[in-house]
């Protein structure tokens, strides 16, 4: 179908949209990579009288590593697209568990609109940048005409599509803890067709410290309304070297506090059950590589 | 509601335009009503199927989920520009070599998609073409013979390339060439299977 009638101003600034946003109110949309709201329009689920593009707004964009705080930080515009994470070698660098995930997120055209600022801000249970960034415990930083708030992800996705994002605020950038020597990471999902919607994924992060697990995230997509980590799992292996027991306890402990919703394929037995295989694939595969 | 037109000023396949288009058009329309070029196809207009694939700046995109207003300022690129141009000659030859269409209606957007492949990560293997093109839908072919086409001309590039290059080039070139069609991921099979 085609798109209602709207508005759309290109302003080039953030003070120029937060006007437009207090001026529009619940009337006005934010439009960054579109690849989520133009669809929507044009499937008439959503009726905005105007369209606030801020892809004009140079001060969203860009990859930036400070060294304010020890190991440092890696910063991510809230424009930059899923290509540009795809492609970067900060990235690789300094948060390969995000260059794992590129490369499942939809296809290669809609990676080159696509933003990562978009995906936090929507808050998709299913996607993949949200468990990203809780897996590497980072913050989503907020701007609005009252200044800047930085959330810690644990606090940010709150619901189905609701974060803690208010009315008159834009994800202006997210913030990683840059990896270190002892980290390791590892991504998958499960989709029928690459770039679909995963049936369940899951983003881990690990710390290493003398071969035991100092410290371990757990995320998992499609598992829930938000990104939802098994803090049972991420608990027991804390102190274990990565072997087949802890591995065991942990996959045993993955199948039974998960609880996922089935959709109109997979049953929520199912879905468990795939959680727990890509629990398993993703230690053992950190297992070959921290011995 | 009504809305005014805004003029847009964008260069398609190498021509300067400057149009007044209303801010909902998105661009596939824009090209397609606009200035009629309809190879650009509408399918599913939400960003799933492909067939409206074209190129902004360089880089492949959604044409129904851009709008042309955002456009303005950049250089876009059709199947019509691409074709003309002469640069996808052998992938358009290799479609035809080897059926890798039926009723047609795909054909411009995985001949966009093809091309970046075979410009930007001209190394791929059958497995990686099939993950790229995931994003564009055929109903006619079962994609085995696209896949073929687009393997066809990666083969043969790579040929060209190593005729002036290494001997290391070329025996990574066998290895490809040596390459099956790719095995199912058997533990995924048996995880969706229990």
């Amino acid at each position: 179908m085609k798109a209602p009638a709207f508005d759309y101003a290109r302003p080039a600034s953030l003070a120029e949209v937060f006007a437009l946003m207090e001026t529009h109110g619940d009337e006005a949309r934010v439009l960054a990579g579109g690849q989520t709201l133009l669809a929507t329009l044009n499937m008439r689920l959503s009726e905005p009288a105007l369209l606030i593009d801020i892809g004009a707004v140079d001060a969203l964009r860009g990859i930036t590593v400070t060294n304010d705080t020890s190991p440092g930080t890696l910063r991510i515009g809230a424009l930059v697209t899923h290509r540009e994470i795809e492609e970067s070698p900060l990235v690789a660098r300094h948060a390969p568990l995000l260059a794992m995930a590129a490369p499942h997120i939809a296809h290669r055209a809609i990676r080159n609109r696509g933003t990562f600022g978009g995906s936090i801000a929507y808050g998709d249970p299913a996607a993949e940048w949200p468990v990203c960034l809780t897996a590497l415990d980072g913050v989503v930083v907020t701007t609005s005409a009252s200044g800047e708030r930085r959330i810690p992800v644990a606090d940010f996705f709150i619901d189905l599509y609701t974060t803690a994002l208010r009315a008159d605020e834009l994800v202006a950038a997210c913030e990683i803890p840059i990896a270190t020597a002892g980290d390791a990471f590892a991504f998958d999902e499960l989709a029928r067709r690459h770039g679909d919607y995963a049936i369940v994924g899951l983003a881990v992060a690990a710390r290493f410290a003398e071969g035991r697990v100092e410290r371990i995230r757990l995320a998992f997509l499609g598992a829930g309304s938000t990104p939802v980590r098994a803090g049972g799992a991420e608990a027991a292996l804390v102190g274990c070297v990565l072997d087949a027991p802890s591995i065991d306890r942990a996959v045993a402990q993955v199948k039974a506090e998960l609880d996922p919703p089935g959709d109109l394929v997979n049953g929520d037995a199912t879905k468990r059950h795939l959680a727990s295989v890509l629990a398993r694939r993703a230690l053992e595969s950190l297992a070959s590589r921290s011995a | 509601m009504s809305v005014a037109v805004r003029p847009i000023r964008v260069t398609v396949n190498g021509v300067a335009e400057e149009r007044a288009v209303l801010p909902r058009t998105h661009l596939v329309d824009f090209l397609r009503e606009d200035l009629g070029l309809t190879g650009s196809h509408l399918g599913c207009e939400h960003g799933v199927c492909g067939a409206c694939t074209v190129r902004v700046d360089g880089e492949v995109v959604r044409g129904c989920l851009m709008l042309a207003v955002q456009a303005d300022g950049c250089a876009v690129e059709t199947v019509e520009g691409l074709t003309d141009g002469g640069t996808m000659r052998d992938l358009q030859d290799a479609f035809v070599e080897r059926n890798a269409l039926q009723c047609g209606f795909c054909t411009p957007g995985m001949l966009m998609a093809a091309a970046e492949l075979l410009e930007q990560r001209p190394d791929s293997t059958r497995a990686e073409v099939r993950e790229w093109i995931s994003g564009n839908y055929c109903r006619c072919t079962g994609y085995h013979a696209i896949v073929d086409a687009i393997c066809t001309v990666l083969d043969a590039r790579r040929e060209g390339r190593a005729k002036t290059a290494s001997p290391s080039v070329v025996e990574h070139d066998d290895a490809l060439h040596a390459e099956s069609r790719e095995p199912a991921r058997q533990a995924d099979l048996d995880a969706l299977g229990g």
